[in-house]
């Protein structure tokens, strides 16, 4: 800041809190010291004013403001901006080596914090994630950071919704392994249906449809022709990603699992499993996108709630096993 | 006559003291911002690391928004979304490790009227660009309780039916450049043809996805340019 305006903000804080003091002194030293009876003289609607001194409380408390702001000037940088930066940085020399500022506080809350919480965040970090996930407190760490975070799309107890996957189920589309979850949180996922509705009938959307929903033991009410008229067209259509049993890219040991084609053989239905839904999601592709949380959260952060969702998906995974299985 | 009669009894006296008495605060806080340098000529600047490992110095590049994104900061500013969203991080731990680094001035340089907010019913939006997909602000801003079902927010399902037909669009950007928002002249002449056809709902997706992403996620500390090496600053 220029001389200029460092003067300027000078003269006009003292000039104010010099009229201040006046003001109030001026006035006081004109009134009466003691109450009385005596009216100011004007009425209003029949309400009068006593010619009363100010209260000694309301005095004392505008003295005390006085003396506050007095105080903060000299503290922090406020009378001579970028000359005099105020008492508080020259006693806190080490933290404030430029003077204080409130950037200078924020950097050093940071910092302390950092050095609080780094180690402990580290190691974290240094622990695989399916060892990390029988720490109880780095799973509710990474809880925290899910429902601050995720669930504002994957929901408070990661169950999903409609276009935003259920992370509660051991149902994957990129992969269940502890590298895989850790990945699509740092780097982030697409999920990308292209559109099918220029390159197929009408007949035929309805036909696929029907196979695809057939597939997860839908009653479809289908004809033996259409469904083997929609398992044609899905073996030269859909089958490059969705593999030719259905089970999607993360169950395919010969496709990539990045792809993220959902198993189509479960009931577990990202888009909706009626029949108008399918087909708008063959007709129309779809395109789901999980945005990379690296430089969001930083990879500690992210090593934290990966072992969360693996948590969830191995609690998932162990109950499947000890209950019966559903007809698949 | 005491003294203080003089001022009750004379209006114009009294507004002129009191426009006196409050007008401190502003010409010694504000004022002088208005010949800060690097806050007028938008001259910040980050250090990036590359992949080399080597620091680079980047200006931060604020630009104006783009004709679909001002008819969605205009529908912002008609549905009242300021009043429950604050577009304000301030520099506390607390809010830049939910949030991300805290608001410069420098990204609120083309913003006429500003929209800081003072008052957080649901969370700052100031930097909530590219943090969640566009599919997710349909979906949110129709209804939002299908995506977050403990939201209080109200659903804006009328935004996916409007239509913009982008007639006065050229017109706002006008009169935005009259007060220093540097629109080029085929910025404005295109400005209709990009906006007509599109929804009131794309128009505020489009805008809610560029607040805040002028600083890239991650950095920590954005400084004047001056107080960083400028013979490496890149544009």
């Amino acid at each position: 800041m220029s001389n200029f305006w460092t003067g300027w903000v000078f003269v006009l804080t003292l000039t104010c809190l010099g009229l201040i003091v006046w003001l109030l002194f001026a006035t006081r030293r004109r009134q009466r010291p003691t109450l009385t009876e005596q009216t100011m003289g004007h009425s209003f609607d029949g309400i009068e004013e006593y010619d009363n001194p100010l209260p000694q409380w309301w005095f004392y408390l505008f003295v005390a403001t006085i003396v506050f702001g007095a105080a903060y000037l000299v503290l922090y940088p406020g009378i001579l901006p970028g000359k005099f930066n105020g008492i508080l940085g020259l006693v806190a020399k080490e933290q404030y080596p430029e003077g204080w500022s409130s950037t200078m506080q924020y950097k050093n809350e940071v910092k302390r914090i950092d050095e609080q919480y780094g180690p402990i965040f580290d190691q974290y970090t240094s622990t695989p994630i399916p060892e990390l996930a029988q720490n109880e407190a780095a799973v509710t760490i990474g809880r925290r950071i899910f429902a601050n975070n995720c669930a504002i799309c994957h929901g408070s107890a990661a169950q999903g919704r409609f276009g935003f996957p259920n992370l509660s189920d051991n149902d994957w589309l990129f992969g269940s392994d502890a590298d895989a979850i850790k990945k699509s949180l740092l780097e982030g996922r697409r999920g990308q249906m292209p559109a099918w509705g220029q390159f197929m009938s009408n007949q035929e959307v309805t036909n696929v449809s029907l196979y695809v929903r057939a597939l997860s033991g839908i009653d479809t009410k289908a004809s033996e022709d259409q469904l083997a008229k929609g398992k044609e067209s899905y073996i030269g259509k859909c089958a490059a990603c969705h593999g030719v049993e259905g089970r999607g890219s993360y169950l395919n040991a010969n496709i990539s699992n990045d792809i993220g084609a959902p198993n189509l053989t479960d009931d577990i239905w990202l888009y909706g499993s009626a029949q108008h839904q399918v087909e708008y999601t063959i007709r129309n592709g779809r395109n789901g996108a999980m945005p990379a949380w690296k430089d969001v959260l930083g990879e500690n952060r992210v090593h934290l709630v990966a072992t969360y969702v693996y948590s969830l998906g191995q609690k998932a995974k162990e109950a499947e096993s000890t209950t019966p299985t559903q007809a698949k | 006559m005491k003294n203080h009669d003089i001022v009750e009894k004379n209006v114009g006296l009294m507004v002129i003291l009191i426009i006196v008495a409050i007008s401190f605060g502003g010409l010694v806080e504000i004022v002088p911002l208005f010949f800060d340098k690097a806050l007028t000529e938008n001259k910040m600047a980050y250090e990036q690391k590359l992949t080399d490992g080597k620091q680079e110095v980047v200006q931060l590049a604020v630009k104006p928004y783009s004709a679909l994104q001002l008819e969605g900061r205009d529908i912002y500013i008609r549905e009242g979304c300021v009043g429950c969203h604050s577009q304000m991080i301030r520099p506390f731990r607390a809010e830049t490790e939910r949030y991300g680094h805290y608001s410069l001035g420098a990204e609120s340089v083309y913003d006429h009227p500003f929209l800081w907010g003072s008052k957080r019913t649901g969370p700052d939006l100031a930097r909530v660009g590219g943090r969640y997909s566009d599919e997710w602000h349909r979906a949110h801003l129709i209804n939002p309780r299908d995506v977050v079902p403990e939201s209080v927010m109200p659903a804006y399902p009328f935004l996916a039916e409007n239509v913009l037909d982008g007639k006065h669009t050229a017109a706002k950007m006008e009169a935005l450049r009259k007060v220093g928002v540097p629109y080029a002249d085929d910025e404005i002449s295109s400005a209709a043809a990009n906006v007509a056809g599109k929804t009131e709902l794309d128009a505020l997706v489009a805008y809610l996805q560029v607040l805040g992403t002028y600083v890239p996620r991650g950095i920590r500390g954005v400084k004047p340019a001056s107080a960083l090496p400028t013979e490496e600053v890149a544009e």
